[in-house]
């Protein structure tokens, strides 16, 4: 089920893993294993039960059912010890807003225990990494949104961690600072960090992980890497179809699908398009001009992890 | 930290340094409420110890206004050092700045942030009350040497009205809830005998006034200033220190259940 | 109260209905307490010292200090009025520049939310003015002139407190306000004592200041020993110091929201 490399222990190893709230399951016997330095992430919409696997894995929330070590250890006995050595990015910023850059990670050191001259040392390189040095002595509050963002990962960051654990990483932020972003946890990976995310945007899941795991109602649908999971589960490319005028009417679907027969390997109907899966879009594409088709309302583009989504669930992953 | 330790929590301290280094930016914010009760002195000492005599002091003794004010606003700038930290600071890291939130992601566990915010209420409480002794001293309100231990009681109000008010704000979840608290600090405060003694209200009045913990504060501390020590003054303080421990654990299994989810 | 204005009135007067209990319990509930302990509790020091009743001109402490917290409780009211809602108005809210939006101009804006200020003095001090006749604080007919004169006290300071407000951008100065503005006027207004026994350099200031003169107003119309000419200084008085205050709401009004 994993496909780790033969004789590395796994940084985190869970089997069975389950986390109940009272009557209701928000996380249902998953299984897998994350490779020391690899990028691990969790794919699906809202209310997967991604957040809850997480906190379980940062050792804040105890575990209902199955097995789970991190770092070798078990959570339950030795969270604080666990904790230590990880880095957590939550989804919503808890910086101290009132108080200046240097004076959160300053605190947020000093949580783990760490030197006051050791924090100074690490502020200062975090500082650089994160391009807030310029505002180390500015109250955090007036800060932009990926402003803070940068200064939570740089506070994760100030014990050195093994693990860092992000939730939703980039929610919420601008494209420029979602790439921005996406260059530094590169980076961190590079020097030998091992990454584990959350997210429901696809591109991110893309561009980040080496490896990554596709959850839905609390269970795991899919996993592999992102290659091999649209290699598996949906064709190399789609062509994505839509009606004329504003809504769909009655026998559209049917009537272009059965254009396209033949050609297609599969066929999904969306509530506004339809999409054809298929090795050779522009083969589709060339047919439905033929028939007289507004090809201003045909768009070919390369298969995604939605499309391995849709295909899993049934569902897209922004509902 | 000792103390801290022999209790099972090792990073109490480390809650208590974050509040310092907050309010070492807002120092103004942290000296100004020393302020209040000193106002509330300075019209007394210059506006209505005129219209009133002397009044009777806890031994049976006539003390002057100011002797008789002074040292339960003692008590009270006590209080006010605790208050503030332990409900509405309290409520806003809890739900809204999710300090806590992160807190919890490092080492620090809820033992750890139920005794460091009451040792930092009480910490505050026993800068206060140094500030307000000074005072104390200058206006001539001190009549006995007891007065020394004003000082720890000072703490003890803070640790007091720190834990019960940690323990009452993690049951609340909204603003309006906090508003109780403002809605009973007044009427406690005027009734605390701060201004006119016990013997003041009618019997049945006297009952619920000795129920309330600024009352039990003022009188410990007036005992203390004025000399008149005995049974009475362990009661209070006995009665402090066990709002402190009831809040203390509440504070403590409470934290747990809520943060640890 | 022209048409603009009302209807940025009618804004707060609809929003007022799901916190009321709130503001009544700040505006009327606190000083009731504050009167019937005070009144009564210190009351009894009070009256029982000979040297006090002639100070206090053979009144007793308790009809001495209403109408002094009736006027004293406006500065409270206004402040809690002036303080936070305009600040979060203008900065998070952005109420305001919603209602600029619309064809109201900053004058309507902020007329509406001094017209609303004024109108919860006017209710919050004509319960008060009840409870204090509850008390048998109040000997003439010529009392209900103190709900007004209240009100006019209010907003001595409403508009100054809402043009520091609206220039904040942090809780601090608002708290600082608080702290040491307001609370120490409440004390050293003459409400709870003849200003006269202050030393005199603080007199001075005290009169100088607003407050008093609504405190002296309020109580001698409720205890009937005002005379009209020194009834006309304070009424002035208060009037210049809104009317300022007014002016300097505008201006600071117009220089967040006009840009």
């Amino acid at each position: 089920m994993t496909t780790l490399e033969a004789g590395r222990e796994p940084l985190i190893h869970a089997r069975a893993l389950t986390k109940r709230f009272g009557d209701f399951t928000a996380v249902d016997r998953v299984d897998f294993d994350v490779a020391p330095g690899e990028a691990f992430g969790f794919l699906g919409p809202n209310g997967a039960g991604k957040s809850s696997t997480m906190r379980m894995v940062g050792a804040q929330s105890p575990v209902t059912g199955g097995e789970l070590r991190i770092l070798g250890m078990d959570p339950g006995v030795d969270g604080a010890r666990i904790r230590a050595r990880l880095g957590v990015v939550p989804q919503e910023d808890n910086l101290d807003v009132e108080m200046t850059v240097r004076d959160n990670l300053l605190v947020y050191g000093r949580y783990f225990d760490l030197p006051r001259d050791v924090i100074r040392r690490r502020s200062e390189e975090l500082l650089d990494f994160a391009h807030l040095a310029d505002r180390a002595d500015e109250r955090v509050d007036p800060l932009s949104g990926g402003m803070k963002r940068r200064l939570t990962i740089a506070r994760a960051l100030i014990n050195e961690p093994e693990i860092l654990l992000l939730d939703e990483p980039t929610t919420g932020l601008d494209p420029q600072a979602r790439h921005a972003l996406w260059d530094r946890l590169y980076r961190l990976k590079q020097q030998g960090v091992t990454l584990v995310l959350t997210t429901h945007y696809m591109d991110e899941a893309e561009q980040l992980c080496d490896r990554l795991v596709v959850m839905d109602g609390g269970r795991i649908v899919a996993e592999g890497s992102p290659r091999a999971l649209i290699a598996a589960h949906a064709t190399r490319e789609v062509v994505e179809i839509r009606p004329e005028g504003v809504a769909i009417v009655e026998g559209w679907h049917a009537a272009t699908a059965s254009s396209v027969d033949g050609l297609a390997e599969r066929i999904e109907e969306l509530p506004d398009r339809l999409l054809v899966y298929t090795d050779h879009g522009d083969k589709v594409a060339t047919a439905l001009g033929a028939q007289g088709t507004d090809l201003d309302r045909v768009l070919v583009r390369r298969s995604t992890l939605e499309d391995v989504f849709l295909r899993l669930t049934g569902r897209t992953l922004i509902d | 930290m000792i103390v801290l330790s022999a209790l099972g929590s090792r990073r109490a301290g480390r809650v208590i340094e974050r509040n310092y280094r907050f309010y070492r930016r807002q120092w103004l914010m942290f000296a100004s409420g020393l302020l209040e009760p000193v106002f509330y002195l300075g019209t007394v000492s210059l506006g209505i110890s005129q219209l009133v005599g002397d009044v009777e002091g806890p031994g049976g003794e006539p003390l002057s206004y100011v002797a008789f004010v002074t040292p339960a606003l003692l008590a009270v700038s006590a209080m006010n050092g605790a208050i503030f930290d332990a409900t509405f600071a309290f409520f806003f890291k809890l739900n809204f700045q999710k300090t806590y939130d992160a807190m919890l992601a490092t080492p620090v566990d809820p033992a750890d942030i139920a005794l460091g915010e009451i040792a930092w209420a009480q910490l505050r409480s026993g800068i206060y009350g140094l500030g307000f002794m000074v005072v104390m001293v200058a206006v001539g309100a001190v009549l006995s040497p007891w007065a020394l231990l004003a000082w720890p009681a000072s703490i003890l109000i803070g640790f007091a009205f720190g834990a019960v008010g940690i323990a009452l704000t993690s049951f609340m979840r909204t603003w309006q809830d906090l508003e109780y608290v403002s809605l009973a600090l007044q009427p406690m405060f005027l009734c605390s005998t701060t201004f006119f003694p016990l013997s003041t209200f009618p019997r049945p009045l006297q009952l619920l006034v000795e129920c309330t913990p600024l009352y039990h504060g003022v009188a410990l501390i007036r005992g203390l200033t004025t000399g008149v020590v005995g049974l009475e003054t362990l009661g209070h303080a006995g009665y402090l220190l066990v709002l402190g421990v009831g809040g203390l654990a509440v504070a403590s299994v409470r934290l747990q259940r809520l943060m640890v989810r | 109260m022209t048409a603009p204005a009302r209807r940025a009135f009618g804004y707060w007067a609809v929003r007022y209905q799901a916190v009321w209990r709130a503001g009544l319990v700040a505006g009327v509930v606190g000083p009731t307490i504050f009167l019937a302990v005070m009144g009564l509790g210190l009351g009894t020091l009070v009256d029982d010292q000979a040297s006090s009743t002639s100070s206090l001109a053979g009144v007793s402490y308790l009809d001495f200090i209403a109408p002094g917290l009736l006027a004293a409780t406006t500065l409270m009211t206004a402040t809690g009025d002036a303080t936070w809602p305009v600040m979060t108005a203008m900065k998070w809210a952005k109420t305001y520049q919603a209602q600029l939006a619309s064809p109201l101009g900053v004058d309507a804006v902020l007329g509406g939310h001094l017209l609303f200020m004024a109108a919860r003095l006017a209710a919050t001090s004509a319960i008060f003015l009840a409870v204090m006749a509850l008390f048998g604080a109040v000997n003439t007919p010529l009392a209900l002139l103190a709900v007004p004169a209240a009100v006019l006290t209010g907003m001595a300071f409403a508009p100054a407190i809402a043009a520091f407000s609206a220039l904040q951008d942090r809780d601090l100065g608002l708290i600082l306000w608080y702290r040491f503005g307001a609370t120490p006027l409440f004390l050293f207004s003459g409400a709870f004592f003849p200003l006269s026994q202050l030393p005199i350099g603080l007199e001075v200031l005290a009169w100088v200041l607003p407050l008093a003169h609504g405190v002296a107003l309020c109580r001698g119309l409720s205890l009937g020993t005002l005379a009209l000419v020194p009834a006309l200084v304070h009424v002035v008085y208060l009037a210049l110091w809104g009317v300022a205050g007014v002016a300097a709401a505008r201006a600071s009004f117009t220089r967040r929201l006009v840009r």
